[in-house]
């Protein structure tokens, strides 16, 4: 086990120094220049350009610029914005915002998806079971966009349940419909995968051992079918988790959501290359850790599988 | 286009006037209206929307309208522009004075003057203000700002570092009066000073300009209290202050918003007083949802589609087949669909409200004619490829406008015209500056100055920096060097109106419509907003109703 | 059970089905529960075939993807209308007639003055020409680079994937924008480049996995005793018993393809002028929601049954070439 941990964090470096690497030089390869476009439809004063090119290091060859941003990484220095502020203090408002978001659309996922699947598993072959399939299939069809501005025009706009957007993360029923569509894809898959662990485990032998041993229902569902069918479904949400964390572009934007997606938006559109790369960092650590965690999680709940 | 707002004109140009029943705060026309009932409260709080500044509050670095925003309710100038005449009137300056040929000028201050922090404004303030903000290496954008005055170029050279840290054309008299000397003469040097960057700053400022530019001390009608980053920027006003624009509220909530909608939320349920703009979502609508308190006018700014000159298509073409591609624009109707009343139709090169503004300048070039424009683009001998293309960015609000125009031109011409798509402002930028255009882009331009050279020499001069279509023509150009040279305002003027009837034969760009302002104001709010030249309102004259 | 990295879950800060969570979880539902290669070769096909054929839902697909590849070939058999050219005086926004079947007022006009009836039909074409695309590209790509990997092990697999590791970072907008911006013209081929170069690392995971799986199997160390070239194991005996995973993610990729480009397009980062697409459209709309909601429906419905019918016939496919789920 601990071998198995040591190949795998050494593993994460290559790839830790690869990613960056590959979006710094995109970020480069992109065309515009941000200093310039601090002028937007007005002319550039070009030895203003020069100077705060020179400021922000820009003038220097990518290699470097590279190396430079990757020592003060390693330092804790995030580098700062084109407006001279940390990019670190940014995140740091960013975060937590996409955090809560996260937060709500999981606990969705989980009520919602393991519900439904639960339920389809149970009745497996009955109209109940077709019903959740097509269900799933339908949303799992529309793209986050449709489903988004959907939900926000019945249940905000028409019905008014809902406020329509996020002023301030910290009230609860704002991040709900955000919340909702950014949970529906993976709910819908959660609901699959619990559906299919369910009609599966009902016809394995321990099942019929403990009926057999004349244990109520409740507790045969309760107990040994629903912890021996969530492996997969456990080890799928803990992915899921890893994406939710690396922020939604498309919802966050709908609704109005300060948190990752829309500062790396952002910063694409400014091309503030410290921004991004500080966000693709911790995203891609976030990741690497959370698939050696799941992968470990997954030895943990099902015995069969043993690392060396 | 929004983005890149910069100026600060508080003038309200005659037509603003017109066009908004009434300004400042006494409706005629509709007594009934409660928005102008009850009394005002000296020391109501208004909250309006902004988003975050990209810059430190530094007089010289806000080039995006939301830092500047803030500024000039913090800074006063030497001068400002009266209410609907545009004329200029003295804020800080007791007198501006050029000599005989408009290369030197005089200023004096009102004497007493104090900033925020109890330190006395002196003719000193000014010029280390100016002296370090042209300085090069003090990274502002808006340097270029002082380059008519002498000595620029030691403080700002084009290569390696500054000769100096002072411009030799400023020169301090005594505490309340200096000299401005300048290159060359500038008529209209006066009319510049209105602008953010020429504002004073304290000695404080000068020991740590960044840290200023978190808790700026300024000499305008607020003092700042404080900033909360990405949530709220607060301004009180100055009890001490002596300019003509004392505030007529207590002071200003500048509530972070990021997208339009959100603020037109909170704007319809009176948790806000001023939006900037009504979303597009809502731009059917907002008359009816907001009655009364919508806000409806137009601002000195002009979009335009430009043909790129250095392409193949565009190198020898004859003005003919440009101005038949404009007349193949359905001006009216676009504006009335597809904008939502949101524009009007453009006849002019030079924006409603700007000095030297004509109507009707261009007439037929800007009147929708189908058939005159297939014959007109026959006689020049036809577009090259018989296609157009029309570069735009994606993540503003262009697509719509780009797609109705091409749309009218096909549909007039034959010609036909697609929308080309660069994914955002800077990959749209980029490819203008490096000469990358395919056939036509979009051009916007919102004023500086309100003077109709603002319109034209620094777009279409063969040699201005804003000139990016490599659009030259000599006898334009000599007209706009005649016109800088004249000597009073009013001959200036008339000149440049002189040349735009160069430019309208010549057609350098296609204008389409000037822009307006489409808001709205809280119950709160007692009367109507007023609004400046540039499309932002006039906070210091909003009144706050008592509860 | 090899080197576990198959539950690593990618798609960075675009949550569109594009993102590999879903197809990795599609992906997980044909490995996880006992691996579909193990059963016999010969009657597997044969069995998902008599499966298939009582499937209810395989049908409805089916049907609906004859419909929709026959629009997308032939678009002027189904409307008369110019779907390029509106009319803002007559047309502007202008209601659906929901009798006028098959007129160009079917569906109303949108904010061009275009008949919404028939963009929704020329937008056909391009969805489906990049969803094809972009997975004829990625199978061929990803499907080889995986089956090298797999087979071969050792530092190949090592390299590759750590190169598929690295991918998974890259966020979706900014991989699309460079790629996008390699190419001057926005054309379908561009969008497939672009979502191909993000999306290949899916297949190939599970391309990987399968042919680890096969490779061990009785009969190919069989054939290697019989002595038998690396490259007729691999195309012989490997490939044939590890494609149906990848043919099942592939064809419900499909459906998430045809999604992604059109999150492409809606963020104006995708096809543009004048190809015609729904995502374009469903932008477009997205201002004139309030009041008139039909122009974003009726293209944002077409979108929704397009992916419909491919991710249903993927699951379909993959339900009847899974013994272990009926």
């Amino acid at each position: 086990m601990g071998r198995y941990v040591a190949r795998r964090l050494l593993q994460m470096i290559p790839v830790f120094i690869g990613t960056t690497l590959i979006i710094f030089l995109m970020v480069h390869v992109l065309p515009g220049d941000p200093i310039r476009a601090m002028w937007g439809d007005k002319a550039a004063d070009p030895a203003q350009v020069a100077s705060l090119r020179h400021e922000f290091g820009l003038d220097q060859p990518l290699w470097k610029q590279y190396i430079d941003y990757m020592v003060d990484l390693f330092k804790g220095d995030f580098g700062k914005t084109f407006g001279g502020r940390p990019v670190s203090e940014e995140m740091g408002m960013a975060f937590p915002v996409t955090l809560r978001l996260a937060a709500v659309a999981l606990t969705i996922e989980i009520i919602v998806g393991i519900g439904l699947g639960a339920w389809a598993g149970l009745k497996a072959g009955r109209a109940v079971d077709t019903g959740v399939l097509i269900f799933t299939l339908i949303v799992i069809s529309m793209p986050v966009f449709v489903l988004g501005y959907l939900a926000r025009f019945i249940f905000a706009d028409e019905l008014g349940w809902l406020p329509p957007n996020v002023q301030d993360s910290m009230d609860l029923q704002q991040l709900l419909l955000p919340g909702f569509v950014l949970a529906m894809l993976s709910m819908a898959y959660v609901a699959r995968l619990t559906r299919t662990t369910f009609a599966e485990n009902l016809r394995a032998d321990y099942m019929r051992t403990a009926l057999a041993k004349g244990l109520p229902r409740r507790r045969i569902v309760g107990v040994h079918l629903l912890r021996n069918s969530l492996i997969p479904v456990v080890t799928f949400l803990g992915t899921d988790v890893g994406a939710l964390v690396g922020g939604a572009v498309v919802t966050e934007g709908i609704f109005n959501v300060q948190g990752v997606g829309n500062l790396l938006f952002k910063a694409l559109g400014q091309r503030e290359g410290s921004t991004i790369v500080g966000v693709v960092t911790i995203f891609v650590l976030v990741i690497l850790v959370i698939n050696l965690l799941v992968d470990l999680l997954y030895a943990v709940l099902d015995p069969r599988i043993r690392y060396a | 286009m929004r983005g890149a707002k910069s100026a600060k004109w508080v003038a309200l140009a005659a037509v603003v006037a017109l066009a908004a029943t009434a300004c400042g705060g006494n409706d005629s026309d509709s007594g009934s209206n409660d928005m102008n009932k009850g009394t005002a409260d000296p020391n109501g709080i208004l909250t309006a929307q902004l988003s975050e500044p990209q810059n430190p509050l530094q007089p010289a670095n806000a080039k995006e309208s939301q830092g500047s925003r803030v500024l000039r309710t913090i800074f006063s100038g030497l001068v400002d522009y009266e209410p609907g005449t545009g004329k200029l009137v003295y804020v800080n300056a007791e007198s501006v004075t050029p000599n005989k040929d408009s290369s030197v000028w005089t200023v004096k201050l009102k004497p007493g003057w104090k900033f925020h922090n109890g330190e006395t404004v002196t003719a000193k303030s000014y010029v280390d203000s100016w002296n370090w903000s042209a300085n090069v290496t003090n990274n502002q954008t808006n340097s270029s700002w002082f380059q008519d005055i002498k000595g620029y170029s030691d403080v700002h050279p084009d290569k390696g570092k500054p000769k100096s840290d002072k411009m030799s054309g400023l020169k301090v008299v005594n505490d309340n009066e200096f000299k401005i000397e300048l290159n060359s003469s500038v008529s209209y040097f006066a009319y510049k000073l209105g602008y953010d960057v020429w504002a004073p700053l304290p000695t404080g400022f000068f020991k740590d300009p960044k840290a200023f530019g978190e808790k700026p001390v300024g000499n305008g009608p607020y003092k700042f209290v404080s900033w909360d980053h990405k949530k709220m920027i607060k301004v009180r006003k100055f009890d001490g202050y002596k300019g003509p624009n004392k505030a007529k509220n207590g002071g200003i909530d500048f509530k972070n918003y990021t997208t339009a909608d959100a603020a037109y939320s909170d704007l319809r349920s009176n948790n806000l007083d001023w939006i900037e703009q009504v979303p597009t979502t809502a731009l059917t609508n907002y008359k009816s949802d907001l009655g009364k308190r919508a806000i409806d006018e137009e601002y000195s700014a002009v979009q335009s589609i430009v043909p790129a000159f250095y392409t193949k298509q565009f190198k020898d073409i004859d003005p003919k087949v440009i101005q038949g591609l404009s007349m193949a624009i359905d001006r009216d109707t676009i504006t009335k669909t597809v904008l939502h009343g949101s524009r009007t139709p453009a006849d002019s090169y030079v924006a409603r409200g700007v000095l030297g503004y004509k109507a009707g300048a261009l007439k037929e070039q800007v009147t929708y004619d189908p058939a005159k424009a297939k014959a007109l683009i026959k006689e020049g001998g036809g577009v090259p490829g018989n296609k157009i293309s029309i570069q735009y960015n994606a993540d503003q609000d262009h697509k719509p406008w780009v797609d109705a125009v091409c749309n009218s031109i096909r549909k007039a011409t034959g010609v036909d015209c697609v929308g080309d798509s660069k994914p955002d402002f800077q990959a749209d930028l980029n490819a203008r500056d490096k000469h990358q255009v395919k056939s036509m882009y979009r051009g916007g331009w919102v004023l500086d100055y309100p003077v109709n050279s603002n319109f034209m020499r620094d777009l279409y001069g063969s040699k201005a920096a804003g000139n990016t279509s490599g659009y030259a023509n000599k006898e334009f150009d000599e007209l706009a060097n005649k016109a800088d040279k004249a000597a009073t305002l009013d001959e200036t003027v008339k000149l440049y109106q002189q040349a735009e009837q160069v430019l309208a034969k010549d057609m350098p760009a296609i204008p389409l419509w000037f822009y307006k302002v489409n808001s709205g104001q809280s119950n709160k709010v007692l009367g109507k907003i007023p609004y400046g030249q540039d499309g932002d309102p006039i906070f210091t004259d909003v009144q706050v109703k008592k509860k | 059970m090899p080197d576990m990295t198959k539950s690593q879950s990618g798609g960075t800060a675009v949550d569109t089905a594009a993102d590999a969570g879903p197809l990795q979880a599609a992906a997980d539902a044909v490995l996880a529960p006992g691996d579909v290669s193990q059963g016999k070769p010969r009657s597997l096909w044969g069995d998902a075939w008599y499966e298939l054929r009582h499937r209810p839902l395989f049908w409805v697909s089916a049907v609906l993807l004859v419909l929709l590849l026959a629009i997308a070939a032939f678009p002027g058999l189904f409307t008369g209308a110019n779907p390029r050219d509106g009319d803002l005086t007559n047309h502007f926004l202008t209601k659906p007639e929901l009798t006028h079947f098959f007129r160009a007022d079917w569906f109303g006009y949108d904010g061009q003055g275009r008949s919404i009836y028939a963009r929704v039909i020329y937008g056909t074409r391009a969805s489906i020409m990049v969803g094809v695309g972009v997975t004829a590209v990625v199978t061929l790509v990803g499907g080889l680079l995986g089956m090298v990997a797999g087979y071969f092990g050792g530092w190949i697999d090592s390299i590759i994937s750590r190169i598929v590791d690295i991918f998974f970072g890259l966020p979706f907008l900014l991989g699309s924008m460079v790629v996008l911006n390699a190419f001057t013209e926005r054309k379908v081929y561009v969008v497939i480049a672009a979502l191909a170069f993000l999306g290949w690392t899916t297949i190939a995971r599970v391309m990987r996995s399968s042919v680890i799986t096969a490779k061990q199997a009785d009969y190919v160390t069989a054939a290697r005793a019989l002595g038998a070239g690396t490259g007729r194991i691999l195309f012989r005996h490997v490939l044939p018993n590890a494609l149906a995973p990848t043919i099942v993610v592939a064809t419900i990729a499909l459906g998430a393809y045809i999604s992604a480009e059109a999150t492409l397009s809606f963020l104006g980062l995708g096809l543009a002028d004048p190809t015609i697409s729904w995502g374009i459209d469903i932008s477009d709309a997205k201002d004139a929601i309030r009041d008139n909601p039909h122009v974003m429906l009726f293209p944002a419905g077409m979108l929704s049954l397009t992916v419909f019918a491919f991710i249903t016939l993927g699951d379909a496919v993959r339900d009847a070439l899974d013994p272990k789920l009926r």
